[in-house]
């Protein structure tokens, strides 16, 4: 089947979000904080629905959501210890319930919702492409300056205070890349698509590679690998994107699982 | 002189440690002993500005650049990091490392038995670029032949222009290891 130029945005679009998320979703889960991926796309969708009835754009609305949903984090952790978790949990139901009554009481949200939610990547045009293609460039100019810090507050907690150096500002940084990222993934593919390609690429790389520098590719060579397949599956069966999307990975998850209990038991 | 303390008292809501005095200079290997909560890793925070100083002070060379290697290590298991990627990250230098880690710098973490993990974390803190190396039970988890070959990586260092202090309840370490003990009272 010809490639209609048509679908080349939307392609590019994912495939830009394929390689980034990912590799936010391994530092995400270094922190032990994949979780938060979901409070902030949860976010991400709220603060687009709210800005149509404001007259804002959407991808304002979503990143300055998304935003505020770190840095909100970032406060409530500084604040109180033990309320990590909590925070996240807090944030996405927030998040859903403002989607939620929005959808039910905006007949103009509707339709915006179910793109959100369904993740329908072959909507997006050319402000999309961009979009993603700026986020792919702040990921790798701000993880190449955030990853040695990342994993060194992590590891070494004590060595990285005695040098007079701040966690708390790496993490706010990272945190804001992160929700920048998850919210223009959310408004191109999906809020459950942007949480898969965020927690499963990672969670299949950490399996598997024999160090971080190698996890960071694997993960990324999963993400594209499952854009890829879910691309032309999704527009092979006329389904939405981010359904087939997540599907894939978390069949990728299942297989890996699975390969590594089997190595185990040899 | 590296680092002094004159009459230091330091602690958390209470004062834990203290009144103490010391100074630590370059080439010296100090080893800090006495029971267990008399304040040994205490002294170390406070040291460096980690706890709160009731009475007393701390003078540092200027431009210090500290590196402390405490008990707390994060689990790491399921993160896919190698021995060498975790020694790049503090800047530690591989050479000098005991012939049955150098050959395995490219193992996972989570591959590598609990003493040589422990033996990794340590000599990434030891070999990073600094002048004081503030280490906090560093035998723990270690087997003979890796007390070893710390105590000689210890002179090492030393004798490189760092100074030294090490807390622990190895007595027989200590007295191999150190220049000189400060004992603090139960």
């Amino acid at each position: 089947m010809p490639f209609d130029p048509l679908f080349l945005a939307p392609f590019l679009t994912g495939l830009a979000f394929a390689v980034a998320v990912p590799v936010v979703g391994a530092y995400l889960r270094l922190r032990d904080e994949w979780l938060a991926a979901l409070a902030f796309a949860q976010m991400a969708a709220a603060g687009a629905l709210l800005a149509m009835p404001a007259g804002l754009p959407l991808f304002a609305g979503g990143l300055l959501a998304a935003l505020a949903a770190a840095v909100v984090k970032h406060l409530c952790e500084g604040a109180a210890r033990g309320l990590q978790g909590a925070i996240y949990a807090m944030l996405l139901l927030a998040g859903w319930a403002a989607s939620v009554l929005q959808v039910a009481n905006l007949p103009l949200a509707e339709r915006l919702g179910h793109a959100l939610f369904d993740g329908q990547l072959y909507f997006t045009g050319s402000a999309h492409l961009a979009a993603a293609l700026a986020c792919l460039a702040v990921v790798a100019v701000g993880l190449w300056r955030l990853s040695r810090a990342l994993l060194l507050a992590h590891l070494f907690p004590d060595f990285f205070r005695a040098r007079g150096r701040s966690a708390q500002r790496i993490h706010l940084c990272f945190d804001l890349l992160a929700a920048a990222t998850l919210a223009l993934a959310t408004m191109s593919v999906g809020v459950m698509a942007a949480f898969a390609l965020v927690f499963l690429p990672p969670f299949v790389a950490w399996r598997w590679a024999r160090g971080w520098r190698a996890s960071l590719a694997l993960a990324v060579g999963v993400g594209v690998g499952a854009h890829l397949a879910a691309f032309a599956l999704a527009l092979a069966l006329d389904q939405p994107f981010g359904p087939v999307l997540a599907g894939i990975l978390v069949a990728a998850g299942l297989a890996s699982e699975l390969a590594a209990g089997r190595r185990r038991g040899r | 002189m590296l680092i002094e303390a004159r009459e230091l008292c330091a602690g958390y809501a209470l004062p834990v440690v203290g009144p103490v005095s010391f100074a630590l200079a370059r080439g010296e290997v100090v080893g800090l002993v006495g029971p267990n909560g008399c304040g040994k890793s205490t002294l170390l925070a406070a040291l460096l500005g980690g706890v709160r100083i009731f009475a007393g002070s701390v003078e540092r060379a200027p431009g210090l650049r500290p590196v402390l290697q405490t008990q707390r290590q994060p689990d790491v298991d399921g993160l896919p990091l190698s021995g060498g990627e975790l020694l790049a990250l503090t800047g530690a230098a591989t050479d000098g490392l005991p012939p049955w880690l150098a050959d395995r710098l490219d193992w996972r973490l989570d591959r590598l038995s609990g003493g040589q993990r422990q033996f990794l974390h340590l000599w990434a803190c030891l070999q990073a670029p600094g002048d004081l190396v503030l280490l906090d039970e560093p035998t723990n988890n270690l087997d003979p032949a890796g007390v070893a070959h710390l105590a000689g990586a210890l002179r090492v260092r030393a004798d490189a222009g760092a100074g030294l202090l090490v807390v622990s309840h190895d007595a027989a370490f200590v007295d191999a290891a150190c220049d000189r003990t400060i004992r603090l009272p139960g």
